[in-house]
């Protein structure tokens, strides 16, 4: 979607750089926040050890500190990190400050909730990687869109009809891996239709995206009532996606059983993560679907089929975005339910907008959406005062200040939701 | 488009000495924009029969031996079909055995309106959310966030309606404009961002779509809010002076549907006839041509955003002081989504979308008795309503399938 201003914009190319620049804004957002944090949170803080343990339970090796001090050293830490960027030393840095001073403030909130309890960084990893997943696959599914100009809100549609599909075949057949293709041809449907009306078609890209999430919604909720509801065993009980071990691997603590004891979906988006990363940057076919997604009429001068690529990019968008519906019914939970993605694939649209439409970054933002949706049913179980709703907000509200260009402004590729007509 | 063709015709007639009747019949079978609706409509019924009858297992069984007795399945599928929709048209514009009843004096006459009494309430919150979105479409903006500012209307309007404790009328009246205003919050607030930084409505209002609803979730469980004696999901029930009127019993529907059409005639005014009207149009059709001719068209977009979201806001306060009147989650259901469809099916102009709410009225209220009478489930509705929108949107694929000529008009220009 292209962000385009509405005034003239004001800010190009002064010759002297402002003094606000971007690093120091973030600075002084890190200070004002690390000061709460130590004030706030330090205050708040009971006096007692928080543990954050290497392994499932409260037991066994673990890394602890006093709730107190720690939200008030984290908090000043952060501090630091925003007056550096602020007074714009160390600038070769000034990512892997903003980085810092971030995971400080997390820290320090963290210190804060945790004092008296336990936290184990295990189940909170694994937790987090649970969440992520299928935001990672429609994250990507976004990306092979966007970045080919086909604005893609369809990818809820497309979660559910994977689901769906994955969750009915997958029963039907008795196996997980024909669950898995069905899932994938399920947003793939999706995903076709998104193609053909909006690059044949030239309907509003946007407008087609939202239609096909509520037509997807329909219609997997009328086969759920009339096929699944009645005869669960027959079509709703699907075989679920084994754990491979990686022997030795799997031992190291903390990561080893997150990502070596894992379901193979897992690999196949961190693999999918390198491989779209590896082929926008590196391949011929990226470097046309580039173009096509900046300037679609110097790419079609040059020979490249413009609308030819855009089909295949969504298509495979659609493969992407059923493998990650595929994950609530063949990995997550046993069965199908009506709505069962419930806003997951807005929250996938919502990292690959914070990820600023590139693979690596969107996997990044699923990361960072996924830990704040395991935080929030963390603090829930130890009934923490902080309403686990906010944290929930996080996702939206992060996203809002991106595109607002309040931190750093998310530039859309140029084309994106321009249907190409060739004159 | 039709006004222009007749005259074309009309022009037309001394040399060409057409028949009426022909001409009517052209342009009839013509893609304007009333055949492309029917014939939507029409082929989002027949894919819902293809549904129905798929879905359907003792029907289905029928077909396995379709090439030896075609007619037991053919007849099966037709009488499952017919008997859907029929139910549909029964509980949403009445059933003649109801009337039957009451004009031989053993049923009332409120048995004989209660279908078109639901098909009523169903539309009222769907007119102010669909008027939200066409009005926001005819400035250049897609507001995807009426759900939202739904949301925040029933938030408002709720928590006016069993906090203030006004006398009758005036207390009605606070927690309307109290919705109104919930919902123009959260519409000024993209509306604000896209003129001031260009950041896109489309995105913003989806993220506060969700953000309203956690939030909502959130309150109703607050002391203060919550229902005193519940440990479930529900705020206080609103007061009665605050409840729109309504004739009672089996007869749901409510004031909110007159308002409705009084703010629909409010809202063809502002577009058609206002000052504002005039410069959201300019804004919607050039925003550059707007700003060369003196329109500021960040100003146009913010205020723009809160009337829209104010429209929207309404709907949810129908909801919640019309039929819900108590606060919950899902108090707000689809109805701002639904008021998306809405908006393109009545192609953006109020009229029009008014007509477009009805439909969807008409549909889930049938919906409702197709379900527990032939126990077709009412996600056939939503299935319906996404496909009618989808063939309304993709008017030249409608045109493909019916080999529809090119409207007069268009076929000149």
């Amino acid at each position: 979607m292209s962000t385009t201003t509405v005034e003239e914009p004001t800010e190009v190319a002064a010759a002297p750089e402002p003094f606000w620049t971007r690093q120091r804004r973030f600075g002084v957002a890190l200070v004002l926040l690390g000061g709460l944090a130590a004030v706030l949170f330090g205050s708040l803080a009971p006096s007692k050890d928080a543990r954050f343990t290497l392994t499932q339970d409260a037991d066994g090796a673990a890394i602890s500190i006093n709730g107190q001090l720690g939200a008030v050293l984290f908090g000043v830490l952060a501090v630091v990190a925003g007056g550096l960027l602020v007074a714009g030393l160390l600038k070769r840095w000034s990512n892997t400050l903003l980085v810092i001073g971030i995971v400080t403030f997390v820290l320090s909130f963290l210190c804060w909730q945790v004092a008296g309890q336990f936290m184990s960084l295990e189940d909170t990893l694994s937790g987090t990687m649970d969440l992520a997943l299928p935001l990672v696959l429609g994250a990507l599914a976004g990306v092979l869109g966007e970045r080919s100009g086909v604005v893609n809100v369809a990818i809820e549609g497309q979660f559910l009809m994977g689901a769906f599909a994955g969750a009915l075949i997958g029963t039907m057949a008795g196996s997980v891996w024909a669950g898995l293709i069905s899932a994938a041809i399920g947003g793939v449907i999706i995903a076709a239709i998104l193609a053909v009306l909006s690059i044949r078609y030239l309907v509003d890209q946007t407008v087609v995206g939202i239609v096909l999430n509520l037509f997807a919604l329909g219609i997997t909720g009328f086969l759920y009532e009339r096929l699944m509801q009645p005869d669960a065993v027959k079509y709703n009980a699907p075989p679920q996606m084994p754990t491979v071990k990686i022997p030795g691997l799997a031992d190291i603590p903390v990561v080893g059983p997150v990502f070596f004891d894992a379901t193979p979906l897992l690999w196949i988006a961190l693999i999918l993560v390198v491989v779209i990363h590896f082929g926008l940057n590196r391949t011929r076919w990226g470097l046309r679907t580039r173009a096509v997604g900046e300037h679609p009429t110097a790419a079609d001068t040059v020979g490249i089929r413009v609308r030819g690529l855009r089909y295949l990019n969504v298509l495979l968008g659609g493969v992407v975005a059923g493998l990650g519906g595929a994950y609530f019914t063949l990995v997550a939970t046993g069965s199908f339910t009506k709505n069962m993605t419930a806003g997951a694939g807005f929250i996938a649209l919502a990292a690959l907008i914070f990820g600023r439409y590139t693979p690596i970054g969107a996997f990044g933002a699923a990361l960072f959406f996924g830990f704040a949706q395991k935080l929030a049913f963390y603090l829930s179980a130890i009934n923490s005062p902080v309403p686990n709703q906010f944290l929930s907000m996080l996702p939206y509200l992060a996203t809002i200040i991106a595109v607002a260009g309040l931190v750093g402004r998310v530039r859309a590729p140029a084309a994106d939701g321009i249907p190409y007509v060739k004159s | 488009m039709t006004a222009e063709a007749t005259k074309e015709t009309r022009e037309k007639e001394p040399v060409e000495r057409e028949a009426f009747l022909n001409v009517f019949l052209r342009n009839l079978w013509s893609s304007n924009s009333v055949t492309i609706t029917v014939l939507s409509i029409v082929l989002a019924v027949i894919i819902g029969a293809v549904l129905i009858v798929v879905s359907d297992s003792t029907v289905l069984e029928k077909f396995t031996y379709f090439t030896a007795r075609p007619a037991d399945a053919l007849d099966a599928s037709w009488t499952l079909i017919s008997s859907a929709y029929s139910d549909l048209l029964k509980g949403a514009l009445g059933d003649p055995e109801a009337f039957n009843a009451w004009f031989s004096g053993t049923g009332t006459w409120q048995d004989a309106f209660a279908p078109l009494s639901e098909t009523l309430t169903y539309a009222a919150p769907l007119v102010f959310t669909g008027l939200s979105v066409s009005l926001a479409f005819r400035g250049g903006l897609f507001n995807i966030g009426a759900q939202g500012q739904a949301v925040l209307g029933c938030i408002a309007a709720g928590v006016a309606g069993f906090t203030f404790g006004l006398p009758i009328v005036l207390n009605l009246l606070v927690a309307l404009i109290a919705g109104a205003l919930g919902g123009a919050l959260w519409g000024f607030l993209p509306g604000l961002l896209k003129a001031r930084t260009g950041a896109h409505e489309v995105i913003t209002t989806i993220m506060l779509n969700y953000t309203a609803g956690l939030f909502l979730a959130w309150l109703v469980i607050q002391k203060g809010i919550q229902q005193p004696g519940r440990t479930d999901a529900i705020s206080k029930v609103v007061a009665d002076s605050a409840q729109l009127p309504s004739f009672g019993g089996v007869l749901r529907v409510n004031l909110g549907i007159v308002l409705a059409v009084l703010v629909t005639a409010g809202v063809a005014w502002l577009l058609n006839r206002s000052a504002f009207g005039f410069e959201l149009r300019a804004v919607g059709a050039n925003p550059h041509a707007a700003k060369t001719a003196g329109i500021s068209v960040a100003k146009t977009y913010t205020l723009l955003m809160a009337v829209a979201g104010g429209l929207a806001g309404l709907g949810g306060a129908t909801q919640v002081l019309g039929t819900a009147y108590a606060l919950t989650p899902s108090v707000a259901g689809n109805i701002g989504f639904d008021g998306l469809l809405v908006a393109l099916l009545g192609r953006n102009r109020p009229w029009g979308t008014l007509l477009a709410a009805l439909l969807f009225g008409v549909l889930r209220a049938g919906g409702n008795r197709m379900q527990s009478f032939t126990g077709i489930s009412l996600e056939l509705v939503n299935v319906l309503q996404a496909l009618i929108v989808i063939f309304i949107a993709a008017p030249a694929l409608v045109k493909a399938i019916f080999q529809l000529r090119a409207a007069r008009t268009t076929a000149k220009g």
